[in-house]
């Protein structure tokens, strides 16, 4: 594979630098313009900040969404005038239409999950890190690269779209469960919007492949000359494993999403049977099609599609609590070993989704079983992460706080699971707000707290300057309390029957005593999106004003990406890669600080770790 | 206006931290921090106990289960809580105990401590087996809910639909009467698409709500018309979903009647409601279902109430109607002939 190894200064002159030859590879320089530097860049750190910028784009808007349905929930009876400046007829006389109600509901879901914690989070730390931590000068396939991102723009151009449209954007939910999302007629937003809906998922799932096989190819054919597997951080076997998982099961959505796209569009039945609509008084001609088959080729994705979300924020969890312990990470075969069960495992627990579908209650039992298994490597990966700060020396820089908090919520969430994962348990809790509390604990705060934790890492790997800290502890500390306060008295919601996905609850005599609640969740939510908006702030500012590194290594870590210049240019090391001779976790061996993975395993230093 | 003012405190923070000098700065900071890991703890799980104070008696395990069944629900609720909630303090403590404990100090010395397969090797095996306990617990109830009802039971079918419930019980012949969507005709009285030709279906009522009868067990036959919806009942610790095309079944066995539940709970407006929990459109919230669990006495004077839905779909096989067409017994001849002419309708075969 050619790669390029021209560095430019930071002045953006061409500098011929002392060129390192590689097997077989043309060398070359040349400027590059605009467009083909920042634009269409093939550059793995240029792709990866790509990723990151939309994907907070895509998270102010999925967490705007969730202000507004919140202001409905905990404020059911009021009208907020502004609204209806903002949201037009979606929101006659300040009230949010319940159609709309549910498309903001969706498309919330929709968002944070694929765009921002999928795309958001792989696509930028992946990018980023896997070369500069195996020590490789960029991707295996710099052009397959640059389209991921763009398919993933593209994807997020529709969806955009989808919000404007006269029928209103898709409102069937995250999951688009048929006949719902299959018939237009069931549901405005199941007409046009469903069809964009699909169409942005469908270019979507394609950024995900092409990033996914571009990793783990990366991971398996470039490490540097050294860099066994059993050497590389935690982060690279987390971004393989999650790569693994998305190449795996993303198409199996895809295909999902082929036959709605029939069933809506070409009168086919796979999905539809024996259904009589009273908007139109009609009893449809499908007959013999399975709304559950949906269920099961979106869930053989939706679970994997989780620990994609997870595994990345693990890895990060893993290597910034190390490094700000001062401690190796405790048990580095066993944290291996758990990715890799729980990655196996990922693809046999799906159907817990399905607990009351009807589903033979055999097959029921084969997935509690899974299930509750799952559960087993999640735990002993906190237990090794408790043991990592076991009698460290902890540096509380604002990603060490984003680790620590994203054990805590770790712990809270998973924990709720192994209530969920039980069947007989689940017949009572599904589609309850139990659910809701647990998936956003364990899902949606935890990783992205891991998210955070990344990004206050490696900000200053990315831009050469540091993030203010004072306003990383604010952010901190706030979002978890805010999260906690949010999603902590969602559980007894649920243990009182409390449905999910509801638009009001006045009308029912066993849910409507939880108005005070909502309304302080309601307050909490937004408080907490305030938050959001001041990292936000703090990022932008001080990508131009931020306090600039005078340390290639301002965290003393041990990994590779630390021993490029500051803001390296294409290739990375300017000269030749590193080798490596070491593991990635030397903290406080022999009573050395750190040592580096590049250096030579010396005559006088203990065997093995 | 707040924007404002965080912004404000933002840039006022930066300049603090940049006059102070770095190395001090962040020792300030660790001490802060290390505090609050501390002051976290506590004043979370105090704030997780006084959540529970005010909220537990929210939930559904103060009044118990109405069901028999769901009684095993709620009992392992607790045993997993129990055994997550120990799991749960004790690692929660662990963590913010060790950010503060060892938070950084001059000086301090680290172990290198990289693995231990003892360590391991206990953390695996111990939480395998608590959770293969949950997991027999959980397998062997779920069996007995998901599988055959008593021989016993009474049989109702619900259907859903956007956006509401409708109810069928088989009437005197215990036998619900086959269906067809593709005869659903509201106009003809024939919501759920009764196929006439079947004569099972003849005695077939559609109440308005759900009548049970307390201690009776009941199978639930589930339908949908439309969409997915679910028969949700938390009360009853039960919920399946309606699929179209794909009939599910539930069982269960209700304890208190509708009374004795507004009695015991001390809430005369209590109803048994039944919640549709799962997406089904933009009235998903609305489709409110009641059930009145009754004594047998009660529920066989509801039902008695009721005519077939194969009357209102026929009104002149109605028999209640073919007395008031008889005339009186010394009528002239005209009305003899009419009487001919309704009992010669009569003999026809209903037409669909």
């Amino acid at each position: 594979m050619s790669q390029e190894t021209i560095i430019q200064s930071q002045g953006g002159a061409v500098v011929t630098p002392a060129i390192h030859h590689e097997e077989d590879h043309g060398h070359h320089h040349h400027e590059e313009g605009f467009v083909s530097k920042y634009i269409f860049s093939q550059d793995h750190k240029t792709i990866s900040k790509q990723f990151l910028i939309t994907g907070i784009t895509w998270a102010i808007i999925g967490g705007l969404f969730s202000v507004f349905f919140r202001l409905q929930l905990g404020y059911p009876d009021s009208t907020f005038p502004w609204l209806e400046s903002i949201l037009g007829r979606w929101a006659e006389g300040g009230k949010i239409k319940p159609e709309f109600y549910y498309a903001l509901v969706t498309m919330h879901g929709t968002v944070l999950v694929f765009f921002v914690l999928t795309a958001g989070l792989s696509g930028t730390f992946s990018n980023l890190l896997i070369p500069l931590q195996i020590g490789a000068r960029d991707m295996a396939s710099p052009l397959l690269n640059m389209l991921s991102y763009w398919f993933f723009f593209l994807a997020g151009i529709i969806m955009l779209s989808s919000l404007f449209i006269q029928t209103g954007p898709f409102s069937g939910g995250w999951v688009a469960y048929p006949p719902l999302s299959a018939l237009g007629e069931a549901s405005p937003g199941s007409k046009l919007g469903a069809d964009l809906w699909i169409s942005s998922m469908a270019m979507f799932v394609v950024s995900s492949l092409l990033g996914g096989l571009n990793y783990i190819a990366t991971v398996l054919n470039m490490r540097t000359k050294g860099m066994t597997m059993t050497r590389l951080p935690l982060t690279i076997w987390a971004f393989f494993f999650t790569a693994v998982l998305g190449v795996l099961s993303f198409p199996v959505l895809f295909s999902g999403f082929i036959l709605l796209l029939f069933d809506r569009h070409l009168g086919t039945s796979f999905y539809l049977s024996d259904i009589y609509l009273q908007s139109t008084q009609t009893a449809l001609p499908n007959e013999g099609g399975s709304a559950i088959l949906y269920q099961h080729l979106f869930w053989f994705l939706g679970h994997p599609e989780v620990y994609i979300i997870l595994l990345p924020a693990m890895g990060m969890a893993s290597e910034i609590l190390a490094t700000n312990s001062r401690k190796p990470i405790f048990g580095y075969m066993a944290m291996v070993g758990s990715l890799f069960a729980i990655t196996v495992l990922a693809f046999l627990v799906w159907a817990h989704h399905m607990f009351v579908t009807g589903l033979n209650p055999f097959l029921g039992a084969f997935f509690v079983l899974l299930t509750l298994l799952i559960a087993v490597p999640s735990a002993i990966k906190v237990f090794n992460w408790l043991t990592t700060l076991w009698r460290g020396n902890i540096r509380f820089t604002p990603a060490m706080m984003f680790a620590i908090g994203f054990v805590s919520l770790f712990i809270s969430g998973g924990l709720t699971g192994i209530f969920l994962g039980n069947s007989a348990l689940d017949i009572h809790l599904h589609d309850t707000y139990f659910v809701v509390a647990h998936f956003h604990i364990v899902m949606g705060v935890a990783s992205f707290f891991g998210m955070f934790a990344g990004v206050y890492h490696w900000f200053p790997k990315m831009f050469g300057r540091y993030l203010n800290n004072t306003l990383g502890y604010i952010h901190f500390w706030g979002t978890l309390v805010c999260a906690y306060i949010i999603f902590w008295p969602m559980h007894y919601e649920g243990l009182a029957g409390m449905p999910r996905r509801y638009y009001d609850f006045s009308i029912w005599e066993s849910f409507k005593q939880f108005g005070g609640l909502n309304e302080v969740i309601t307050i909490a939510s937004i408080l907490s999106f305030a938050l959001q908006l001041l990292f936000v702030f703090n990022f932008f500012y001080s990508i131009f004003k931020g306090r600039k590194l005078d340390t290639k290594n301002p965290w003393n870590s041990t990994t590779l990406e630390w021993t490029t210049p500051i803001n390296a240019g294409h290739g990375n090391w300017p000269g030749e890669i590193p080798e490596v001779h070491r593991w990635a976790y030397d903290y406080g061996k022999d009573g050395v600080d750190f040592i580096p993975q590049t250096q030579p395993v010396g005559a006088e230093e203990s065997k093995g770790h | 206006m707040i924007f404002l003012v965080i912004f404000q405190i933002a840039k006022a923070s930066e300049y603090v931290s940049v006059l102070r000098g770095e190395k001090k700065a962040r020792e300030q900071a660790n001490k802060i921090n290390g505090f609050l890991m501390l002051a976290f703890l506590v004043f979370g799980l105090a704030g997780a106990w006084y959540c529970n104070e005010l909220l537990a008696k929210e939930t559904l395990f103060p009044q118990g289960s109405a069901s028999i069944e769901g009684e095993e629900i709620d009992n392992m609720f607790m045993w997993t809580l129990l055994f997550t909630g120990l799991v749960f303090l004790a690692t929660q403590i662990a963590l913010f105990w060790f950010a503060f404990r060892y938070q950084e100090k001059e000086g301090r010395k680290t172990v290198f401590f990289a693995h231990s397969n003892k360590l391991e090797a206990i953390w695996t095996i111990i939480p395998a087996i608590v959770l293969t306990v949950l997991v027999v617990m959980g397998l062997r109830h779920w069996f007995k809910i998901t599988g055959d009802p008593p021989k016993d039971s009474m049989v109702v079918e619900i259907t859903g639909q956007q956006f509401g419930w409708t109810y069928r019980y088989p009437g005197d012949d215990g036998i619900l009467g086959k269906k067809n969507y593709k005869l659903i005709n509201g106009g003809e009285n024939n919501p759920l698409g009764q196929d006439w030709q079947d004569a099972a279906n003849y005695d077939d009522v559609l109440p308005t709500n759900m009548y049970l009868v307390t201690g009776k067990p009941v199978k639930l036959v589930i339908n949908s018309k439309d969409v997915i919806h679910d028969v949700g009942l938390p009360h009853f610790r039960l919920k399946m979903d309606a699929v179209p095309g794909i009939p599910t079944t539930l069982w269960f066995t209700p304890k208190w009647t509708t009374e004795e539940m507004r009695k015991r709970l001390n809430k005369p407006e209590f109803e048994y409601e039944i919640v549709c929990d799962q997406l089904c459109g933009a009235s998903h919230y609305s489709m409110r279902g009641i059930i009145k669990v009754v004594t047998q006495e009660e529920y066989d004077a509801e039902l008695a109430k009721l005519k077939p839905n194969y009357f209102a779909a026929f009104p002149d096989k109605d028999p209640s109607t073919k007395k008031e067409v008889t005339p009186v017994a010394d009528a002239p001849e005209a009305a003899k002939t009419t009487v001919a002419l309704v009992e010669n309708k009569m003999a026809v075969k209903p037409t669909l």
